[in-house]
């Protein structure tokens, strides 16, 4: 075991923004922490996808399926069957493990685009199948699903507190987890089934179940954020299923940084903040708007914001950001 | 079927739309020798090793290794089974670094693939293994390079390396010098020089450089538009006319060509 203080000098910096955002309802009123906790719920979609895109190069064009399918489980679970809430937990991850394993073993057979495309078409057909009006009795057809009871203890508007620092606590231990696995043996398979699979293959691993295992891993964690994103906004509409879902996590993953799970995270704090404050300041044409910022992210930062910044470590706030630790580290000791 | 024989196939064969790229090959490889194929560019070698390491499926014909039929496994099974290979082309894991590909190769050997929530560093053997192994290479120092940034020739030991780290019984090696300058071959020859040292491992080797085959083999079977023309030991192989034929563009002189025909 290393020392204590090496421990906290290595992470300072996350300590500190971890005290901040746990300190945060003190001083941010209801509206901002329920921004917040919608970054938290977008940031986890975000992690799942970049375990597919980032270490995997597995691109999918249908990850809003698991997310919505999260949304639907506690849709119909709480409201529809009244089931208690601990009881929904384990119906969301079969759920999204169950559909893992479909997507993964109907759909891998083809690779790249082609994969992209019919993961595309899956989420379609259960998206159709959402705003159906045969199924509106189960799902409210189009309209979805509203009023979702949530328990009294949690309720996102009354006890908007207790709601936060579940979805940051939610988030934090998704990121470890999603760090854990990137960091185990099977994730540095995965790294190498990206780079080279069939060089993967050849040195003798099973390129097809590292594959549908990730995607089981990632949907389960999209389904779990999709289904806090229900309890959050007590209801679950067609929308979650939509590919507009899956574009996000793909616009999260691309801005924060492939590859690099910290990034996806910061995607979601770039999406959603600047999406609340550009609809404020620009009306409908926010989209617009949001289209040029999103192309000078690129021009400026092909790699992501956290990519680029750890490619090009002597240039620009990473430099910074290093001077100002060290100088701290120094202080401190 | 005779023991000492390690792999053996059965007029194996492989098309590719009209063209037959290997056209009912049968051959047996003797546990512990070094057999070589030789041909001219385009006699179907490559072709030949994608079918024995399973990276193509075979329009026609068997495998046997070890005696045992493997003509429908999957690349990973044959890897685990003992079949190991390296690429003409330079086939590594271009953005992870030179200790990570060898390691990858090495961690496949063991049983910690699927342990989700452990640290991939925690199992040192791995990494003990891939430096042991990049020192019998020549990649000591290089370790942390990233692969995509080497040199061609070390490029090519790192190719080796990898192979070497998913302990084969059996090593298809498909130019292994290509692309080389002449001051790095030697270095090159020395490491298979090792693995034959180290006792115990059959090496298929496919080489243009005549001197390389001439005294790295004991067996050496000719290939020409995807058929054999010839095999024997390097003398007998020297003095073969339809070798030469084949070697100097005499299409007509030589039996191959007939399997060639539509
Ligand atoms: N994937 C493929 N698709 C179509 N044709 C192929 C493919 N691979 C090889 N071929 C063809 O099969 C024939 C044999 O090719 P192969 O690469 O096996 O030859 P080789 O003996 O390895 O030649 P060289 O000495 O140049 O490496 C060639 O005519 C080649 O163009
Ligand atoms: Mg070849």
């Amino acid at each position: 075991m290393q020392p204590l203080s090496s421990w906290l000098k290595a992470r300072w910096p996350w300590l500190a923004v971890l005290a901040c955002l746990t300190l945060a309802p003190a001083f941010l009123n209801k509206f901002y922490l329920g921004l917040m906790v919608q970054v938290f719920i977008l940031a986890v979609f975000a992690l799942s996808y970049d375990l597919l895109m980032g270490y995997s190069g597995i691109l999918s064009f249908g990850h809003a399926m698991f997310f919505g399918s999260g949304a639907y489980v506690v849709g119909l679970l709480l409201k529809g069957a009244a089931w208690p809430l601990y009881a929904v937990l384990p119906v969301i991850i079969a759920t999204g493990a169950l559909m893992g394993v479909l997507v993964g073993i109907v759909t891998l057979r083809v690779r790249g685009v082609y994969f992209a495309m019919i993961t595309l078409a899956f989420a379609e057909v259960i998206y159709i199948l959402s705003a159906s009006s045969q199924l509106r009795p189960w799902t409210g057809g189009d309209e979805g699903l509203h009023g979702i009871p949530v328990p009294a203890w949690m309720s996102p508007t009354a006890e908007r507190v207790t709601f936060y620092y579940i979805s940051l606590s939610f988030l934090v231990l998704m990121y470890f987890l999603a760090r854990r696995i990137v960091n185990s043996p099977t994730g540095r398979v995965l790294i190498a089934i990206r780079e080279n699979e069939a060089r993967a293959a050849t040195i003798g691993y099973n390129v097809f179940w590292y594959k549908v295992l990730i995607i089981v891993i990632s949907g389960v964690l999209a389904a779990l954020a999709g289904g806090l994103n229900a309890l959050y906004f007590r209801n679950a509409t067609p929308e979650v299923l939509g590919v507009g879902r899956t574009i996000d996590a793909l616009l999260m993953t691309i801005i924060g940084g492939m590859g690099t799970l910290i990034g996806p995270v910061l995607g979601a704090v770039v999406i959603r903040v600047l999406g609340n404050y550009l609809a404020d300041w620009f009306g409908p044409r926010w989209p617009l708007v949001f289209g040029l910022i999103f192309v000078a992210l690129v021009m400026f930062f092909p790699w992501g914001i956290v990519g680029t910044l750890r490619q090009r470590p002597l240039r620009g706030l990473a430099q910074w950001i290093k001077r100002l630790s060290r100088g701290a580290g120094q202080k401190a000791s | 079927m005779d023991n000492t024989i390690i792999l053996e196939t059965n007029r194996l064969r492989k098309d590719f739309g009209g063209l037959v790229a290997v056209a009912g090959v049968s051959v047996k490889v003797r546990q512990g020798t070094s057999h070589s194929i030789i041909g001219p560019n385009g006699a179907g070698k490559t072709t030949f090793f994608n079918l024995l390491s399973g990276v193509f499926k075979p329009t026609g014909g068997t495998i046997y290794f070890k005696g045992h039929d493997i003509t429908a496994l999957p690349a990973y099974q044959r890897s685990h089974l003992g079949i190991g290979r390296s690429f003409q082309i330079t086939n590594i894991f271009p953005n992870l670094t030179v200790l990570e590909n060898v390691r990858l190769a090495a961690q496949s050997r063991g049983r910690d693939n699927f342990k989700l929530l452990s640290d991939f560093r925690a199992f040192g053997r791995y990494q003990e293994r891939a430096l042991e192994i990049l020192e019998l290479v020549g990649l000591r120092g290089k370790e942390l390079t990233v692969a995509h940034a080497l040199p061609h020739g070390d490029k090519r030991k790192l190719e080796i390396g990898i192979l070497l780290a998913t302990e084969p019984e059996l090593l298809l090696l498909d130019e292994p010098t290509a692309g080389m300058s002449q001051e790095e071959v030697p270095g090159i020859m020395e490491v298979i020089g090792k693995i034959k040292a180290s006792g115990g491992k059959t090496i298929m080797l496919v080489e243009h450089k005549m001197e390389i085959i001439m005294r790295a083999s004991d067996v050496i079977t000719v290939m020409h538009l995807g058929s054999v023309i010839a095999e024997g030991t390097p003398a007998q192989i020297a003095n073969d006319e339809a070798v030469q034929a084949a070697y100097l563009g005499g299409t007509h002189t030589y039996r191959g060509w007939r399997a060639h025909q539509p």
